[in-house]
Parts: C-alpha cells; sequence; structure tokens
C-alpha cells in the first residue's frame, strides 16, 4: 500500500469515527452534570462501610478490586512478555565496555570516543535524592485509604529511587541494587499476594475480595479501611518491582552488542 | 463552555491518530498511540465531573461534601498503568525490530514480511 492509498483509506475510516463521535457526543450528560448512579451511590456509602476516606483507592482496592486484579496482571505480563521479547538473541553478547570492566553505563555507541564520567555535580543530587524518593514512595504506597495515593502511585515512585541510582553513573550498581532474581520474587510475591487477600476472604465464606479485616476507628487513619490499605501495600511491591524490570531491561540493551562489532 | 472539555478530547484523539498514519518511525508512532489514549483519561475526567465538586477524598472535610463521580478517576487511574505497561512492551518490539531489519521506518519494515 503506498502512503497516498493509506491516507486515503485512513480519510474514510476517519469520517465513520467523526460520525460515531458525534453520535455519542449528543448522548452524553452536560459538562457538570453526571447523572450517576454509581458513583454518588459510592460516595454516600464508601467512608461508612471502609473507613478509606480516599474514594478512589476504596474503588480500586474494595469496590472494583476484581478489576484491579486485572490490571495488575497486565502489568505483570507486560514485565514478564519485556523479558522474553528483549532476550539474549543468537549472536549477541556484552558490549565491550562490559569486558573491559568498565561498564558503568551502557556503552556509547561510537567506537573511539571516551565515556566522560559522571560529574560530581550530578552523581552527588542524585545520590542523595535517593533516600527522600524511597521514603516518599513507601508513604504513598501505605497511604491509599486516606489521600489521592496508593501501591500503583508509590510504586512507580520507588522504581524512579532505581532510576536515579543509574542516572548517578552507577549501572553495575543498578544491576546490584536490583537483581533480576530478587526483583522477580518481589514482582510474583506482589501479585500473588492481592489474590491471596481475596482468596482468604472465601476461606472464610465471605465473596471474593471482601474486606474482611477490622476496619479501625479513625476514618483514614493508616490503621483503617482494613484489606485496603493491605491490599494497596501488595500493589506498591508489585508495580515497583514491575517497572524496575522493565527500565532494566531496556537499559540492558544498551549494553549488548552484536556479533561483529555494530 | 460545556462541550470544550469534549472537544480537547476530539482535538487529541485527532492529532494522534494523524500522527500514527503518516509517522515513518516505530518509536514516533507509539508516541502518537501514547497521545491518543491520552485523550481518554481527559474524555473520563470530563463526563464524571460534577459542577462546583471537590476531589473525592474526605481526609479534611465534610464526608457529606459535593464531590466529583470516583469511579472514572479509578478508571483514569487503572488506563495510566495499562498505558505505561503496553508502551513498555512496544517499545520492546520496536528495539527487536531495529535488531532485525536495521530500521525503524514501518514503510521498510512492510517489505520485510515473514
Amino acid at each position: 500500500m503506498t502512503p497516498r492509498q493509506r491516507r486515503w483509506l485512513f480519510a474514510i475510516a476517519a469520517a465513520g469515527l467523526v460520525a460515531c463521535y458525534l453520535w455519542a457526543f449528543a448522548g452524553l450528560p452536560g459538562f457538570g452534570h453526571y447523572p450517576g448512579p454509581y458513583g454518588p451511590e459510592i460516595l454516600k456509602h464508601a467512608i461508612a462501610q471502609t473507613n478509606a476516606t480516599g474514594v478512589v483507592s476504596a474503588i480500586n482496592f474494595d469496590y472494583r478490586g476484581f478489576d484491579t486484579v486485572g490490571e495488575e496482571f497486565i502489568l505483570f505480563t507486560a514485565a514478564a512478555g519485556m523479558s522474553v521479547v528483549l532476550r539474549k538473541l543468537r549472536g549477541e553478547r556484552e558490549g565491550r565496555g562490559e569486558r573491559e570492566g568498565r561498564a558503568k553505563s551502557p556503552y556509547d555507541r561510537a567506537r573511539n570516543r571516551d565515556l566522560p564520567p559522571t560529574s560530581d555535580a550530578v552523581r552527588m543530587p542524585t545520590l542523595a535524592l535517593v533516600g527522600p524518593v524511597v521514603l516518599i514512595g513507601w508513604w504513598l504506597a501505605a497511604h491509599a485509604q486516606a489521600n489521592p495515593s496508593g501501591g500503583f502511585q508509590g510504586g512507580v515512585i520507588l522504581a524512579t529511587a532505581f532510576m536515579l541510582v543509574y542516572l548517578s553513573g552507577e549501572f553495575l550498581a543498578f544491576r546490584r541494587l536490583s537483581p533480576v532474581a530478587l526483583l522477580d520474587c518481589a514482582e510474583a510475591l506482589g501479585a500473588g499476594a492481592f489474590v491471596a487477600v481475596g482468596l482468604a476472604a472465601v476461606a472464610q465464606g465471605l465473596p471474593y475480595l471482601d474486606n474482611f479485616l477490622p476496619l479501625g476507628q479513625v476514618p483514614g487513619a493508616v490503621s483503617s479501611s482494613g484489606t485496603i490499605a493491605l491490599i494497596s501495600f501488595f500493589v506498591g511491591i508489585e508495580v515497583a518491582a514491575a517497572f524496575t524490570l522493565i527500565i532494566g531491561e531496556l537499559l540492558e540493551q544498551t549494553l549488548l552488542v552484536r556479533a561483529g562489532g555494530r | 463552555m460545556a462541550v470544550f472539555p469534549f472537544l480537547v478530547v476530539a482535538w487529541i484523539i485527532a492529532a494522534g491518530l494523524w500522527g500514527l498514519v503518516t509517522s515513518r518511525d516505530l518509536i514516533h508512532q507509539i508516541v502518537c498511540l501514547i497521545v491518543v489514549q491520552s485523550s481518554t483519561y481527559v474524555l473520563l475526567l470530563g463526563v464524571g465531573y460534577v459542577t462546583g465538586g471537590v476531589a473525592p477524598y474526605f481526609y479534611d472535610i465534610s464526608p457529606h461534601a459535593k464531590a466529583v463521580d470516583p469511579v472514572v478517576q479509578a478508571l483514569a487511574l487503572t488506563d495510566v498503568v495499562v498505558e505505561a505497561a503496553v508502551t513498555a512492551l512496544l517499545l520492546s518490539f520496536a528495539i527487536q525490530a531495529h535488531k532485525r531489519f536495521g530500521t525503524l521506518d514501518p514503510h521498510d519494515l512492510a517489505e520485510f514480511k515473514g
């Protein structure tokens, strides 16, 4: 198909899309007049039922917890799929920098260019940020029941801490801090624990993912909201591990050189 | 003013789709796909907005305060996570395509069938 033909095909499909969009648009409630009833109903009962003041978390980890299991396994599958797609192919080996024991950062493609070492001005602030970033990540993962936070947000920020180690110019330190086997275990543990919390409810004769833990006294406190806080914690582990794995896989690609030294 | 958010949605979709169709680079195409998907955030949050509503978090305000719809916000969160996962997977396919065929141009890649 020539680009010209492709554009014509796109024009026809786009016309259909525009027609469907306008049709759907005519049926939308006016902006600011959301009719419900699902959302308003949850708003009315969520705090009393779950003791979580973050209603979005209550939906993600309790009311629609089953959907979130599926969502988490999409992330799990993507990370697993990446390690399959990016496995070392025949004819690939670790880069020259690796062999000479100086693979501090991914190897530069240009052959006769020396890698400038990461300057202290970059290294010091990034390393100094690692601690606070880990703290913020855990804080977010532990406060799903109170604030706009939770395992997903916290997990991504935790993964950022590993990125900072890499940015400071220490690829090998990044690898040492995040060995693939450990990350695989953490990811599996996070995903499995979510499912296990749901099954624990079934074992007591309750529906799957039913909130069976004590809800605490104060709405929004760290100890409140039962399984919501617990699941958010495990999701945080899973997301942090999955994203660190994904980032590591991509970074490792820059260390690979094809046979023939290209 | 009432239709403005939905016009923004249409504009983001159109910009992303146009990029997808005309792009000559796989990485650029993946970014265009992200742009298309970003429109769903605006759509979800636009649909769930309630005039004068606060965010559905009641840690320091009355639990009876008028709030926007929390369900679409939870959906938007799901959307972000899935997008990140899908993008990572697509990028790894692009890396392998470049390794195998030495090009990222979808037009050239179409010639390497089988």
